[in-house]
């Protein structure tokens, strides 16, 4: 992969991204989307939080017994 | 050298198994027979409960009140005092209902001369009993303990036991696969709404009961107790769970939890793979509506085995199908009720091929919780439930909606973990 070959490309999402209306995916804290949507901002909000709770241990022994 | 790898194939197997056994459950309630010919350790001063183990000096006060009344009812104390002495003493011998194929709503206790409902599930061979439902308001199993509580229960053993007994052995049983769909799709979630089971029951009941009972006083008497009580069917609803459950313990490496209790002070579960251990942690408020002249000041811990209700996939986990309770239980809008249910799904292994919900476009509900789930997702199970005063001898004040503690369904991973050799 060449970021020089890549530029203009990156460059034409950027300008895009910059200069349409922002559309959004909140992952995680409900608030930071409840927010934008009262701004009347295009916002679609998954309900995720980290596995066991952020519980590091838990999680290691989830990812060993899960599916 | 434990092969990981290989354990999340083997996880799913064992729970391919254990929900097998769940689906295919066939629960008829066959008769009601005194516990102490079901039951031979039930001997005199023996008294189970629900929940976890749990021994007198730690027992909330409806449950102490509710043990002082029992002791008087059978005759071995003369007065509420004197049981309650007794008690502190050590003269009763306490155990959970569930270890010995049994389940009692809220205080649930089960002593030597109560009349038991014996659901047989057909499919696995096996039996699991349940008290009789005593009505609402000042009831044993809310903690009530006064002379009309006793001569209920004494009425129960002498007169309604016995003829529903004689009526069922009359009729041959009746299959609660069938009448449970038909309640669900009547509006019940067969914990806190169970309207249209005990009319069904009764409807299916009526006419062996007619034939049991020669007196027409007697059988009027019997027909207007079990027609004016909406919660009739709840106890037979727990004995089924109960006998659709006990089958699915002990199969090694299952993760599917087979039994969440409450004693008013722990709430206990236990795993199809680590066999009858209890993985225990505090109880936590019902947050509901109460009764007039009672609020959340008066409220005990969440309590009893009813919530086997819920770990057959009824009750909470089917409250899309009962939007009338969402708001009995104060569980919000019918949209509300709705999203329990869906959130429910992401915490169980299957859905009920037969017990759907009509809104949901008979989908199943669902069934199986998975404590890798529940640990995974952060999302417990709900609970419906009724609220009982936090004095003894006062009874229900209200219902509501509980959730099961977090730290039961850890502690049973972490056990896990340790049982297969990777903690």
């Amino acid at each position: 992969m060449s970021d020089e070959n890549d530029s203009p490309a990156i460059g034409r999402v950027c300008a895009e991204l910059l200069q349409s209306r922002p559309r959004v995916i909140n992952v995680g804290l409900a608030v930071f989307a409840i927010d934008l949507d009262a701004q009347d901002v295009d916002v679609v909000h998954v309900d995720w939080r980290p596995p066991a709770g952020g519980d590091e241990d838990l999680a290691r022994l989830l990812s060993m017994l899960a599916d | 050298m434990v092969d990981t790898a290989a354990l999340a194939p083997a996880i799913r197997r064992a729970n391919s198994k254990a929900l097998e056994i769940l689906l295919q459950g066939d629960p008829v309630l066959i008769d009601v027979v005194p516990a102490k010919d079901l039951i031979p350790e039930l001997k005199e001063h023996t008294i189970l409960h629900a929940g976890p183990p749990i021994e007198w000096d730690r027992m909330c006060g409806p449950m102490r009140g509710a043990v002082a009344g029992v002791a008087v009812f059978e005759g071995w104390a003369r007065d509420l005092d004197e049981a309650g002495v007794q008690a502190s003493k050590g003269c009763f011998d306490f155990h959970p209902n569930h270890h010995f194929s049994a389940v009692g709503p809220m205080t649930g206790l089960t002593t030597c001369s109560q009349p038991l409902l014996v659901v047989e599930n057909r499919a696995a061979g096996n039996r699991a009993y349940c008290t009789v439902n005593e009505g609402l308001g000042k009831v044993m199993r809310f903690g009530g303990n006064d002379e009309s509580v006793r001569d209920r229960l004494a009425w129960i053993r002498d007169s309604l036991g016995p003829a529903l007994g004689s009526a069922l052995q009359c009729c041959g049983g009746i299959p609660l696969r069938p009448l449970v769909a038909r309640g669900l799709t009547m509006g019940d979630e067969m914990h806190q709404r169970n309207v249209a089971c005990s009319s069904l029951l009764l409807r299916e009941l009526a006419p062996a009961l007619a034939s049991a009972v020669a007196d027409h006083s007697d059988l009027s008497e019997m027909l207007a107790f079990m027609g004016s009580n909406d919660q009739f069917f709840l106890n037979i609803a727990m004995a089924m769970g109960k006998s659709i459950m006990d089958p699915v313990r002990n199969i090694e490496q299952s993760t599917v939890v087979t039994a969440m209790t409450r004693n008013g002070t722990d709430f206990g579960i236990r795993i199809s793979g680590l066999g009858d251990e209890w993985f225990t942690a505090p109880v936590e408020m019902p947050a509901g509506l109460y009764f007039p002249g009672f609020s959340a000041a008066d409220a005990n811990p969440d309590m009893g085995d009813s919530t086997i209700v819920e770990t057959i996939g009824l009750g909470g986990f089917a409250m899309a199908a009962a939007p009338a309770v969402a708001g009995f239980v104060g569980a919000g809008s019918v949209a509300e009720a709705a999203g329990i249910t869906a959130r429910m799904r992401e915490i169980t292994l299957g859905e009920h091929p037969e017990w759907t919900i009509v809104s949901e476009n008979y989908q199943g509900v669902p069934t199986g919780i998975d404590i890798r789930l529940v640990v995974e997702t952060g999302i417990v199970p709900t609970i419906n439930t009724g609220i009982a005063h936090r004095e003894p001898g006062i009874g229900q004040v209200g219902a509501g909606v509980v959730k099961a503690p977090m730290a039961c369904f850890e502690k049973a991973l972490r056990a896990l973990g340790e049982r297969l050799g990777i903690s």
